[in-house]
């Protein structure tokens, strides 16, 4: 079936987006092949792992099994988006000072959810941490360091 | 591209979406969170002409206290009925259930009625809404109609949904002060759909309620056994919602493990809710 195509207008990262797709189109392949953001990661596709979570209207989503039709008007937010120039955000600045990545495939899914828990909750305790984050998987098993990562985001973030 | 191709419809309204759901009956699909539909679109295992996304329909993200039951609307997320004040005041074991429900990611996006309308015999909600006499509100051309879960859960993914209606509310009743209750559950992994799930409700009467997931084609509540928890009996009580299930072995479990683990749950959140009822009432 050839369905009519889409006009989706969004923002991305602040900046005003307008793109022809069709109606199948899943946000994370917008996101990486028209658009060029590659920092969100795209892995299991079932929304098990988190890799490629993005916040649309400052909430988590799983980009993988989002059409991207859902964010027509709306404000999407990935990691490119996070740094302000040269200057990392204090998020991406807390897992490089405590070494919350190894290979760094988990990681913009990672600081994605972190951000939307800091809005959310700004001093989460360990157990929040751990809760928050069940649906974001590092193979690399990283966890202990991700979360004293994100203790640390908290602390910076407070002061900032 | 992963999904076939379909034809992608934004109702702003209610009858507006009861209007195409009607129009291409059958051949359309509701997209509420899309966190069971979506994957289903992904490995192909769902294909369909048109898309019905509801979510730009304003009036049904909801979370209403009424007259003996507390009213979710259709795009009432898990999330926001997990942190709502009257959910955890009215229907406390509506957030308790809520916590097995995959990760928060998910939960930010699925809604509570999805969750029903999707009818997966695993999940929590669908046992919780039979366990406790729910119901849910169906809107289709011939006009609006309340269905009560055990008519409307049909078999697995079926239930008594005809092609042109759509959920729009889920009707939990209220636990009356002093009741006691409990959700347990075994999963592989914290999040993942259950194994086995049984919700159980102590009420101030004396009578328990019990539904059980995981364990047949529909979340079912086993009328014996909750009769033999209302006696204090834990261990019959869990004998016969063993007795009661029909489970299918598969690649997590056997059907023999599943009923024994019925039975261990069922004693296990009988428990539980009969201690919390008295912890109640001691106050
Ligand atoms: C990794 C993972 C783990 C999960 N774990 C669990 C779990 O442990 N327990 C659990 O219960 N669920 C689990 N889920 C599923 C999740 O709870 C879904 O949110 C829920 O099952 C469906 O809700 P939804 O709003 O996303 O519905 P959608 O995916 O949008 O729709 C699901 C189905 O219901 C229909 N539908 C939805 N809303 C309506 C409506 N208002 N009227 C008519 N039809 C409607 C759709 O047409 C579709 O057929 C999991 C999902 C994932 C991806």
């Amino acid at each position: 079936m050839k369905a009519p195509r889409l006009e989706l207008h969004m923002r991305v990262n602040g900046r005003a987006v307008a793109l022809e797709i069709e109606p199948r189109e899943l946000l994370i392949d917008v996101l990486r092949n028209r658009l060029g953001l590659t920092g969100t990661k795209k892995s299991c596709d079932v929304e098990v792992c988190g890799a490629c979570t993005v916040l649309v209207d400052g909430k988590t989503v799983s980009s993988c099994t989002y059409l991207a039709f859902e964010c027509e008007g709306r404000d999407v937010q990935t990691i490119e988006g996070l740094a302000d120039g040269e200057t990392l955000h204090p998020i991406q600045q807390a897992f490089v000072d405590h070494q919350g990545l190894q290979c760094g495939f988990c990681t913009p899914g990672m600081i994605m959810a972190t951000k939307a828990l800091l809005d959310e909750n700004p001093d989460p305790s360990v157990p929040e941490i751990k809760a928050y984050m069940r649906g974001n998987i590092c193979r690399c098993t990283g966890y202990h360091a991700i979360v004293t990562s994100i203790q640390h985001a908290a602390r910076e973030t407070a002061r900032s | 591209m992963k999904p076939a191709a379909f034809g992608y419809l934004t109702p702003r309204t209610r009858e507006e979406a009861i209007e195409v759901l009607s129009r291409y009956a059958g051949d359309a699909k509701v997209l509420a969170g899309g966190q069971s539909l979506v994957p289903l679109l992904n490995f192909r295992l769902t294909s369909f002409r048109y898309l019905v996304d509801i979510n730009r329909i304003p009036d049904l993200d909801y979370i209403r206290s009424e007259q003996g039951y507390l009213a979710i609307g259709a795009l009432a997320r898990h999330r926001s009925v997990e942190q709502s004040a009257e959910a955890a005041r009215e229907c406390p074991l509506l957030p308790e259930a809520l916590q097995f429900v995959g990760h928060p990611v998910i939960r930010q996006r699925g809604t509570v009625c999805g969750s029903i309308a999707h009818a997966d015999p695993s999940a929590e909600l669908p046992a919780l809404l039979t366990a406790l006499g729910g119901s849910v509100v169906l809107e289709g051309s011939s006009g609006r109609r309340v269905a009560d879960a055990e008519e409307y859960f049909l078999g697995y993914l079926m239930t008594a949904q005809q092609p042109d209606e759509l959920l729009v509310e889920a009707r939990f009743p209220k636990l009356p002060n002093g009741s006691g209750f409990a959700f347990e559950e075994l999963a592989r992994r914290h999040g993942d759909f259950a194994i086995v799930g049984v919700a159980c409700a102590a009420l101030p009467d004396g009578s328990v309620r019990l539904g059980v997931c995981g364990a047949n084609s529909v979340p079912f509540r086993p009328l014996k056994a909750e009769t033999a928890a209302a006696q204090g009996d834990l261990q019959e009580a869990g004998r016969l919602a063993a007795a009661d299930s029909d489970p299918d072995s598969d690649l997590h479990a056997t059907a023999e493990y599943r009923r024994a683990m019925v039975s261990k749950l069922v004693e296990r959140a009988v428990r539980h809710a009969l201690e919390r009822k008295e912890g109640n009432a001691r106050g």
